[in-house]
């Protein structure tokens, strides 16, 4: 369906010319019109986003689930010594795109009325995230990888620093630095394999080429581990998670959606895409020290999280555990924990996304995320009590929810390695058990003790129109997980076997 | 054409100079605009006059190269020269200062430079930077009535001798050791020597001494902050941009030509000089808060980054130089294009803190500033990343990996204090609105912010332009 036409490209720039237009049109017209573009940048911005969710709904079902290569192809020539402009998604990329596109337009809605200052500028800041969020999964050459990935930090510090709380600088300027310094060190790992691949052949930055590349084991020990720091600052990883509960609580509500929802699965994917492949023999011997960090992420963040005052820090924390179950199943280095890994990334993007929204549905309202300020809302929200109950057991990954699946498979796949790992990662599970359901008792359920909460308004048609489609997709992954092995199957198993390859010779 | 096609450039800068010159003299101050527009016209020919005879050879017996180095590194000395020369304009106008001098100093400088950039032996080095330096100092204390300026002007000129000194000394070792001041005769000196002596080592540490003042590479950084704040802000401008390629090129040419067999010699001196220029760079510019003092440390940090390419050695060393230095000469024109319009009714202001709420003020500004400080702090799709890229890439190749690592974290420091400027811009609340900036500045700041941004990135723009510098870095091999 899309010979000829480089449809990679364009469902990564049609937001960026969404941008420029708003900018354009706002510069461009007189002093009331501009009142008017103002009034209208949100629908602009969604019309674009939703334009984007199509084509990319399109990629997924032209997407031939039964080979491994990369398809939809483009590449053209750019800066020369071997750096080329290679764009393609295989069944690992192709469902974050799909995951960025769905959710970017939810975030623009839940946007509209919650922002007030700004607007068009904060559209424009979205919808450049989007472009960077896609290009990061559709880049196939290491350059631009790059790009893309170190790029995205630039509208995410504006989106802090301009339309966060009361802290936002410090969030913003931690948020940057940290992800920065974390990255630097990567890019130094990337100028070595660029020099690396010209002394064994031609010098090449595509990621595939890369991958084949035989590097002396010695090397990708301290390879690993600059691409690990980048990664793992990325995902984040204990104990270098510390700017996520800050990020999380100063940035807007969308602002949140995003970072929990696709920023965080970046450093995901780039261990699967990067560290794996390229670096097996460190991967290896590094397996290990990665189990003990996820383990210990999982267990202290469930436990600070369930000692957190706002709900937002709370569900921030959450996802440090959850992002371990993630880092957990990616070094299991078998199907189970591989699919599971990008299956949790999928579902903790919904399900963490959508909880960013319940709690910008409430905090709208009162102005507060302290959890104590609430209680027994259920009275006045029963419908916002049930969605909140939904997301909160996708969180603690009941069975039959999305949660679920990614934790078992994850663990499953852990158990083969060690079944030690697996009980630590279980306990992990209970203690979310116990930091979820707090946060929803003492929110949804109880006496009402504040006065202020009285008649507080249920989910509003605009609430609804985000919630349902997060709510059909949770359950729907959580019951009908096929939807995304399928896809993702052909594409693991070629990385395994690639891996197994080499850590054989 | 001969002879005086490899000089076509140096001569129609030399002629002009003079002329306008009397230009100004008989017709007094009517004259300012004329000679501004006719210097500017002849920076231009002055810039392109390489390539359009495009000679390559030697003149005067060997003390003038022209090559396609030379021919590039022009180019680039030209554009920003004028570039300096277009956004003085305004200031000077305002600031009532205008006068026709200036642009007759600066065509000097540039005339100096050149010959720097071309030089075939010391003799005609020294000639070169003794006629850009001297330029410079007047220059630097244009604004006579202030306090500032004269201070800077006589402490650039104390330390500028200083190193002239060191510099000097330096090619007299050289001289003593080896029997020539030319260069190929240097080189064939010491090819023909398995042992070098001592006293030529000890002479290329002073040359590149002397040279590092020039760049204000540290440990000889400290005139910049002060000449940096006490200049005119245009002067500022220019001393951050052309002059500092011009003596990065001549060191490029000292270290691959009569030096080129020496590298583990010089090689040691330039790490070091990086090294320390990247980390005084950094961190010196933590605490400032003065923009032009900022820009200062950034120049010297950037002129760190350079280094590394340069101390990688090689072709593919002096590419990476010349990548990184035209994309921050690109940047410098543009940020101190915004500078300039820091403007309020009450004059110019230069504290970072004046910059607040400038997005609301005015958005296309505050989305200019941005974009250039996130490009030379490095980040991603602004083409400052790609200069870091090219800079750092070959330092791989001559087991400098270290050096890198050292680099990118003094560049994490670095993004810290650019992140203030945007901080500042985005976040704050306004102070103060900026009087409407005169078109020429504007034009300038958003010409070099487009540059940056996406046109660089283009393929078909990017291509003919690296090979362009690949070409003249290879001719130095």
């Amino acid at each position: 369906m899309f010979t000829g036409i480089p449809i990679l490209s364009l469902i990564t720039f049609i937001p960026l010319f969404g941008a420029l237009a708003l900018i354009g049109m706002s510069r461009l017209s007189k002093a009331e019109g501009k009142e008017q573009i103002e009034k209208n940048a949100p629908r602009v911005a969604l019309v674009t986003t939703l334009a984007v969710f199509a084509l990319s709904l399109l990629l997924v079902l032209n997407f031939d689930t039964t080979t491994s290569q990369h398809q939809f192809y483009e590449e053209m020539e750019w800066l020369g010594g071997g750096i080329k402009y290679r764009m393609g998604v295989d069944g690992i990329s192709i469902l974050f795109i799909l995951l960025t596109a769905f959710l970017t337009p939810l975030c623009i809605v839940a946007s509209a009325k919650s922002v007030k200052t700004r607007i068009l500028e904060y559209m424009v800041a979205f919808l450049v995230l989007e472009t960077l969020m896609i290009g990061v999964f559709c880049a196939l050459d290491m350059v631009l990888f790059y790009l893309f990935f170190e790029a995205v930090l630039l509208p995410m510090f504006i989106i802090i620093g301009v339309w966060g709380g009361k802290d936002r600088v410090y969030a913003a300027y931690k948020f940057f630095l940290y992800t920065l310094l974390g990255s630097v060190l990567m890019l130094a790992a990337m100028l070595w394999l660029y020099h690396y691949s010209g002394t064994v052949g031609a010098p090449t930055t595509d990621i595939r080429e890369l991958a084949k590349l035989d590097i002396p084991t010695g090397a990708q020990t301290w390879l690993w581990l600059a691409f690990f720091a980048s990664f793992a600052v990325k995902m984040p990883m204990w104990p270098v998670h510390t700017w996520l509960p800050d990020a999380h609580v100063q940035a807007p509500t969308a602002g949140s959606v995003i970072l929990a929802g696709i920023l965080l699965k970046l450093g995901g994917y780039g261990l699967i895409r990067f560290s794996i492949p390229m670096f097996p023999d460190a991967s290896l011997y590094f397996a290990p020290f990665v189990f003990w960090l996820s383990i210990i992420g999982i267990i202290y963040t469930s436990l600070v999280a369930y000692r957190q005052e706002d709900m937002k820090k709370l569900i921030a924390y959450s996802s440090v555990a959850h992002m371990g179950f993630v880092t957990m199943g990616i070094f299991a280095v078998n199907m189970q924990g591989m699919q599971g890994a990008i299956f949790q990334m999928i579902s903790h993007g919904i399900v963490s996304g959508a909880l960013f929204f319940a709690v910008g549905v409430i905090y709208d309202r009162m102005h507060t995320r302290e959890i104590a300020f609430y209680g027994g809302i259920v009275k006045y929200m029963p419908m916002y009590a049930a969605v909140f109950m939904l997301f909160t057991m996708a969180n603690v990954g009941l069975p039959g929810t999305s949660g679920f699946v990614g934790e078992i498979l994850t663990m499953v796949g852990a158990y083969q390695v060690n079944p030690w790992i697996a009980v630590g990662a279980a306990s992990g599970m209970v203690l979310s058990a116990v930091y979820a359901l707090h946060l929803y008792r003492e929110v949804i359920f109880g006496e009402v003790k504040n006065d202020k909460l009285e008649g507080i308004k249920d989910l509003t048609g605009r609430e609804i129109f985000i919630m349902a489609p997060l709510v059909v997709m949770t359950i729907l992954l959580g019951i009908y997980p096929s939807l995304v092995t399928d896809i993702t199957a052909v594409s693991v198993e070629a990385l395994l076997a690639d891996f197994n390859a080499k850590i054989g010779n | 054409m001969g002879q005086f096609s490899y000089l076509a450039g140096e001569a129609v800068l030399a002629i002009s100079a003079l002329a306008l010159l009397m230009v100004g003299v008989f017709a007094g101050k009517r004259s300012v605009s004329i000679v501004r527009y006719g210097s500017i016209i002849a920076l231009l020919i002055f810039a392109f006059a390489g390539y359009v005879f495009n000679d390559q050879g030697t003149a005067f017996g060997g003390a003038f190269i022209a090559d396609s180095f030379g021919h590039y590194v022009k180019t680039l000395l030209g554009l920003t020269a004028a570039a300096a020369l277009w956004f003085s304009r305004s200031y000077f106008q305002r600031e009532k200062l205008d006068q026709f001098e200036y642009s007759i100093l600066l065509l000097f400088a540039v005339l100096g430079m050149g010959t720097m950039v071309s030089s075939g032996n010391l003799l005609s080095l020294y000639i070169g930077l003794e006629l850009q330096s001297l330029a410079l100092y007047v220059m630097a204390t244009f604004n006579r009535d202030s306090l500032r300026s004269s201070e800077a002007g006589l402490k650039y000129f104390v330390l500028g001798a200083l190193s002239s000194g060191l510099l000097l000394y330096g090619m007299s070792l050289i001289y003593g050791f080896t029997g020539s001041i030319a260069y190929d005769g240097i080189a064939q000196y010491l090819s023909g020597h398995e042992h070098v002596s001592g006293g030529v080592v000890a002479g290329l540490v002073f040359m590149l001494s002397g040279l590092a003042f020039k760049i204000s590479a540290a440990p000889f950084h400290m005139w910049t902050p002060d000449v940096y704040e006490g200049a005119p802000t245009p002067v500022t401008g220019f001393f951050a941009g052309a002059p500092k390629l011009a003596a990065l090129a001549l060191i490029t040419r000292l270290v691959t030509g009569p030096f080129g067999g020496i590298e583990q010699s010089w090689q040691q001196v330039l790490v070091a000089l990086a090294v320390l220029s990247m980390l005084v760079g950094a961190f010196g510019a933590l605490t400032q808060t003065n923009i032009k003092r900022l820009m200062a440390y950034s120049s010297i940090a950037n002129m760190g980054y350079a280094l590394v390419a340069l101390s990688a050695g090689g072709q593919a060393g002096v590419n990476g130089m010349l990548i990184f230095m035209s994309i921050y000469l690109v940047t410098i024109v543009g940020t101190f294009a915004c500078i300039l319009q820091m403007r309020t009714r009450d004059g110019m202001v230069e504290n970072i803190s004046d910059l607040g709420g400038l997005s609301k003020d005015n958005l296309p500004l505050a989305i200019i500033f941005s974009a250039l400080m996130f490009s030379v702090a490095g980040i991603p799709f602004f083409v400052g990343f790609f200069g870091k890229w090219f800079a750092f890439a070959p330092a791989f190749g001559s087991g400098l990996a270290w050096l890198v690592v050292v680099a990118l974290l003094a560049s994490v420091v670095g993004a810290f204090y650019y992140l203030r400027i945007i901080k500042t811009i985005w976040f704050d609340d306004q102070v103060q609105s900026f009087v409407k900036a005169p078109p020429s500045l504007a034009v300038l700041s958003s010409v070099s912010a487009l540059l940056l941004f996406p046109v660089l990135l283009l393929p078909f723009v990017a291509s003919p332009v690296l090979a362009l510098i690949e070409r003249a870095a290879s001719s130095l091999f």
